[in-house]
């Protein structure tokens, strides 16, 4: 029994290496080809399950790297970096002449980096950064969450209120997201600018959004500024309002600030019930095409997508088919 | 004989003791700390309703889809001895259902809501079915069972709608969610009034009260008796889908959103412990579903208290944490048997000092 | 003989609340040797072995083990004396190996040599002829084997009594002659085995030596050879032979006569073997036999309790299918189950919703029995049977055995049966009670109810019954009425052989 076990774990052994080697002479082979007409790209992504953003991210690689602007894509989605390490390594040994990764733990991919440097293939990080050298990399195009923060609280003190008392629900504590849109609101508060009548983490979740806002109408406690970290929340918080009679948007009494830029949240400012909502942009594809394509040329590694804050009063229909995220 | 006779008095009103006065602590704490918590305004809302608001309102209405979900929770804990920890996955899928149903007719009416209601029912039902097969006939421990859903339950709730938070936008969904016009209740408070109702009468027209608590007690006793186990277990579990679709109906109404990942979020556990602050015993058997509806109130008021308190609602699960602790221990038969020891105690040495004073 | 002697008790006592369970009560077991252990229900047998194996602990009398008093506190300090228990239920672990289970908790080494133990094992199963390997899981072997794993480890850890407590009732017959096998290997090795059964036959195959013991007390001891089954199990019962052969004929009971009202034919379930049985309209029969011999088996088939596998029914003539208890309730059959805590009442329930439960089933899920309605049968039926009981909202676990007992009864007598089963219906109740019990049933047949009646108490089943159908291992083997209905010829009937 053991030995035939043994025997079998020799064997698959044997298989794999000459299926890698095998492999290795194939993506030489493409290689060559790639050069004449298309270019060969390895995406190594999260599944578009695992949010909306994630979903337009996806949605918006396929639209860029398509067949028709002369790329060949390859895509592969999980959740669990061994799972992207692997892919990775897959596209590699496939010989793909870029890779894409968005990966899902920072740590761990030096040496699959590495082994794509000795193989020729260019790497580009998009979204999230990676804790490696950055020789190992072209690029990395992400989203700077304290700037969308600051983005915001610039706005709001653009609208030179009397006051500012300020609501803020805040997302999933340790998220990226929450500490960068989280920093900026918190230096106000220190200044003494603003005034924080309430902070609290409603965790992304719509409805515990809703009781928050509704423990301080119950208080009796005076607010004018709400803050919430994603759209969800932000219509939470909404809710609440229209449930006490408690005007807001544009003409309203109290200023609905969300992220995210959801199509339907966009519509809401459109409507003018709520007053803004920062870009959290997933549309890294097309900047990295043109870095690939050599139209434009990048000063530094790290390049921050820009993001856009939408201010209800300015928005268009364009800006919600253009930017807006879902349906 | 007589003994016994006490202990019966002591247990029938016993089960809601506990409940009740953790309600009453609640309320005299809140009005301790602010005199003012329970006071119920009455003003207009947005679409210029009179609504009535307040912490009370908020707290009744808050709790509506956890209290719908203790009804059928606390069916499925007295039939089979165990909880159904699926049900904010299974109330994500029925939302999910909901709302696509109504995302696909071409226009929201009452017909297509109820419509949508009863798709998302269906389904609902069909995954009670699924974890009751498993249960009542595969004879799986419920927990175990129902991981499966739990676990897998709000992929499928994705898959049903794609994208992260699709809405719906519509005058009956607010009704249903907060406020019909005329009418200054939150509609999920009547909902819930409702459900009782329905279940009171399910009770007063069928044996299922007797059934079910025979099959809890003793499934073989019941089982010689003619009962037929299976199916009264498994009926548990779809009127739990049945609760499951109306939670996840009124959480879908309330915002006009599904958000799949956070709708009733780790709902299953208060529902659980709704069940077992209501005094009914985990392990199966005789129910209330008055205690359990009262438990769901308790937890809800714990909550609310604690957002008065502008407690940091990371730390708001920890406190609960502890006031349920308390509960059900102070609940547990062992605190109880201590308990009526020591009130023996303190009740002999007293006569004997009255005799004494006598003298 | 003394110097043979290995393990003695001298005058236990052991006193429960309220009870002596065993009143000045002698064994001895000798080296090399197979003694059983007989007695009915509640005879003292697992009380004995359970001080024996320091599960309670004596309240007076000596244990003295070659020649030396030893003082037993615990199991453990059992197994240091060289005192092994095998029960009935096997107490290994099935998932782990055989090797693994010989072994566990006995070397608390924390390093393992799994080869050593392997090949240890694997010794001492060839020399047992045990027919098991050292690495195979456990619970991938047959229970006979597993039974017999179990006592390799106790025998390899040095054990001079072996207890084998109901080792057999798993086991089909070719099992059990594998582990006779073993038994009579042992004996070669000089183990003293304590054998506890309920099977007759394998006691005079086996065993050398037999110890009665009857309400806690002890009847004798006695070579196998000299004592024949009549006499013991005239013994186990409490009645002299010549004393039963003396009593007085039973005037016979008039119920020859009219149809049959139910009938089965090779009727079996997974419990039974096929048997034909059938019953008149008002006639009272029972079932006989030692406990164990399948008498509430055989009920239990007629009820659809266990999962019916074969056979023919027929009710007042119309074949009919009764698979579960709900068919057999719909065919005005009502069934008292042996175990009332387990198989009767609802404990936390209250005595009103206990008495209409079982109408209730039938009348279907869809028409309950109103509150005062159900609280009318209620009363009806406490009056009746006179049931004490605090009120009828009282939870019917607080009352005593006796009125538990007429909650279950009344709860059938609601449902108007035809036919009635009473498995041990007084089994642990007061005299009182059970003279009522007797009426009852005397009663219903007089209104033309069938009535099935077990009791260990084979007087109680003279009084009432106008035939009675005798069991053994699990096999009718006998039907007694008119003249034979005596306890004389029941007794010869449940021995067997030498009638």
């Amino acid at each position: 029994m053991k030995k035939f076990r043994s025997m079998l774990i020799a064997v698959i052994l044997t298989m794999s290496l000459v299926l890698t080697a095998c492999g290795a002479s194939g993506g030489a082979a493409s290689g060559g080809s790639s050069s004449g007409g298309t270019i060969k790209v390895g995406v190594v992504n999260n599944p578009p399950s695992e949010s909306g953003y994630r979903e337009a991210n996806v949605k918006d690689m396929e639209a860029v790297f398509s067949a028709a602007n002369g790329y060949e894509l390859k895509t592969a989605y999980s959740l669990k970096n061994d799972e992207q390490l692997q892919a990775a390594q897959g596209f590699i040994t496939e010989g793909v002449d870029y890779l894409l990764i968005s990966a899902a733990e920072t740590t761990g991919w030096d040496e699959v980096l590495k082994k794509a440097q000795e193989a020729g293939i260019k790497v580009y990080l998009f979204d999230r950064m990676i804790d490696v050298d950055e020789s190992l990399y072209e690029a990395a195009v992400v989203s700077d969450m304290a700037k969308e923060g600051e983005t915001a609280v610039k706005w709001l003190l653009d609208q030179n209120l009397d006051a500012y008392n300020v609501i803020h629900i805040q997302g999933a504590m340790g998220s990226d997201a929450q500490i960068g849109r989280t920093g900026a609101l918190d230096e106000q508060f220190a200044s003494g600018k603003m005034t924080k009548i309430v902070q609290q983490t409603a965790t992304w979740d719509e409805a515990e959004a809703k009781k928050i806002v509704e423990s301080v109408i119950n208080s009796g406690e005076d607010f004018n500024v709400i803050y919430a970290e994603n759209d969800g929340m932000a219509k939470g918080a909404v809710a609440a309002l229209d449930e006490a009679g408690i005007t807001h948007g544009v003409d309203g009494k109290v200023i609905v600030m969300g992220f995210d830029c959801n199509k339907w949240a966009l519509r809401e400012l459109l409507a003018g019930a709520w007053n803004y909502d920062g870009q959290c942009s997933p549309f890294q594809a097309q900047i990295i095409s043109d870095l690939i394509k050599g139209v434009t040329t990048n000063s530094s590694k790290k390049i921050i997508n820009e993001e856009k804050g939408f201010d209800a009063k300015t928005i268009t229909q364009s800006d919600i088919d253009t930017y807006g995220l879902g349906e | 004989m007589k003994n016994g006779t006490k202990k019966t008095f002591s247990a029938g009103l016993g089960q809601l003791t506990i409940p009740i006065i953790a309600i009453c602590l609640l309320v005299i704490f809140n009005l301790i700390r602010d005199p003012g918590f329970f006071s119920i305004g009455i003003m207009h809302n947005n679409d210029g309703n009179i609504v009535l608001a307040g912490n009370l309102i908020s707290i009744i209405n808050g709790a509506s889809e956890l209290a719908v979900l203790a009804i059928g929770m606390t069916l499925v804990t007295a039939a089979c001895g165990g909880q159904d920890i699926s049900v904010g996955a299974a109330a994500a899928i029925a939302g999910s259902v909901f709302v696509k149903v109504l995302k696909s007719v071409p226009s929201i009416s009452g017909g297509t809501v109820l419509l949508a209601f009863l798709s998302a029912c269906v389904v609902a039902m069909l995954f009670g079915c699924f974890n009751g097969t498993l249960v009542a006939v595969f004879h799986i421990q419920p927990m175990i069972a129902t991981l499966i859903l739990y676990t897998c339950g709000r992929s499928i709730a994705y898959w049903i709608n794609g994208g992260a938070t699709p809405t719906v936008d519509s005058p009956i969904l607010s009704g249903i969610g907060s406020f019909i016009p005329g009418i200054p209740i939150p509609t999920p408070v009547l909902i819930v009034i409702a459900l009782a109702l329905l279940f009171k009468l399910l009770f007063h027209f069928t044996s299922l009260e007797l059934l079910t608590q025979s099959v809890g007690i003793n499934g073989s006793a019941a089982r010689l008796n003619g009962i037929n186990a299976t199916f009264i277990r498994l009926l548990s579990f779809i009127l739990l889908g049945v609760c499951v679709s109306v939670a996840g109906t009124i959480g879908v109404s309330r915002l006009g959103l599904i958000n799949h990942e956070t709708l009733l979020l780790d709902v299953e556990m208060d529902a659980i412990l709704a069940v077992a602050i209501g005094g009914n015993n985990l392990g199966g058997g005789k129910f209330k579903i008055g205690g359990s509806i009262i438990g769901a109130y308790v937890i809800q008021m714990l909550t609310i208290t604690l957002y008065a308190m502008k407690v940091s609602s990371t730390d708001v699960k920890a406190y609960k944490a502890i006031v349920i602790i308390l509960l059900v221990v102070i609940g547990s038969p062992v605190v109880k048997a201590r308990f009526e020891k020591w009130v023996a105690q303190f009740r002999t040495p007293k006569l004997k000092a009255s005799t004494k004073g006598a003298e | 003989m003394q110097e043979n002697c290995l393990l003695q008790m001298r005058h236990i006592d052991k006193r429960f609340p309220g009870v002596l369970a065993l009143s000045n009560v002698d064994f001895t077991l000798r080296k090399g040797e197979i003694h059983a252990l007989m007695g009915e229900n509640g005879a003292g047998k697992s009380t004995l072995i359970k001080i024996l194996t320091g599960v309670y602990q004596m309240d007076g009398g000596e244990i003295t083990v070659d020649g030396e008093k030893v003082v037993i506190r615990s199991p453990q300090d059992a197994q240091n004396h060289g005192i092994s228990t095998v029960y009935q239920e096997i107490t290994l672990c099935p998932n782990l190996t055989v090797a693994e289970n010989m072994f566990i908790g006995r070397d608390d080494s924390l390093w393992v040599k799994h080869k050593d133990r392997e090949k240890r094992a694997d010794e001492i199963l060839g020399k047992l002829g045990i027919p098991a390997r050292s690495t195979q899981q456990l619970g991938s072997c047959s229970l006979a084997v597993q039974q017999m794993v179990a006592i390799a480890r106790a025998v390899d850890m040095q054990c001079k009594v072996l207890i084998l407590d109901e080792p057999t009732s798993s086991l089909d017959d070719k099992e059990v002659n594998m582990l006779f096998d073993l038994m009579r290997d042992l004996k070669k090795q000089e183990v003293g085995i304590i054998f506890v059964t309920h099977f007759l036959e394998q006691v005079y195959e086996v065993s050398d030596r037999i110890t009665v013991l009857r309400n806690g007390e002890l009847v004798g001891e006695y070579l196998t050879e000299d004592l024949p089954q009549v006499e013991l199990v005239a013994k186990m019962i409490g009645k002299e032979l010549d004393e039963l052969s003396s009593l007085s004929e039973f005037e016979e009971k008039k119920t020859e006569n009219k149809e049959v009202f139910y009938e089965a034919s090779s009727l079996s379930s997974s419990e039974t073997v096929p048997f034909d049985f059938s019953i008149h309209k008002g006639e009272v029969n029972g079932f006989t036999g030692l406990l164990g011999s399948g008498r509430s088996e055989s009920v239990r088939a007629i009820f659809g309790a266990d999962k019916v596998t074969g056979g023919a029914v027929k009710i007042k003539g119309e074949p009919v299918k009764i698979t579960k208890p709900i068919d057999a309730m719909r065919h005005g059959i009502g069934y008292l189950a042996e175990d009332r805590k387990r198989d009767g009442i609802i404990a936390e329930l209250s005595v009103r919703e206990n008495i209409i439960l079982a109408l209730q089933v039938m009348n279907g899920f869809f028409k309950p029995i109103s509150r005062s309605e159900s609280e009318a049968f209620a009363d009806e039926y406490i009056k009746v049977l006179n049931i004490k009981t605090a009120s009828r909202e009282t939870p019917v676990g607080s009352l005593s055995g006796g009125n538990q007992q007429k909650v279950i009864l009344a709860r059938w007598l609601l449902t108007h049966p035809d036919y009635l089963i009473l498995d041990e219906p007084t089994r642990g109740i007061d005299v009182g009670t059970k003279l009522e019990i007797q009426k009852l049933v005397l009663k219903l047949a007089e209104d033309g109810v069938s009535v099935t009646f077990i009791s260990s108490e084979v007087e109680e089943m003279l009084r009432t019954c106008s035939r009675l159908i005798v069991m053994r291992d699990r096999h009718i083997v006998g039907e007694l009425k008119g003249q034979d209905l005596n306890q004389a010829q029941v007794m010869k009937t449940i021995a067997g052989g030498e009638a």
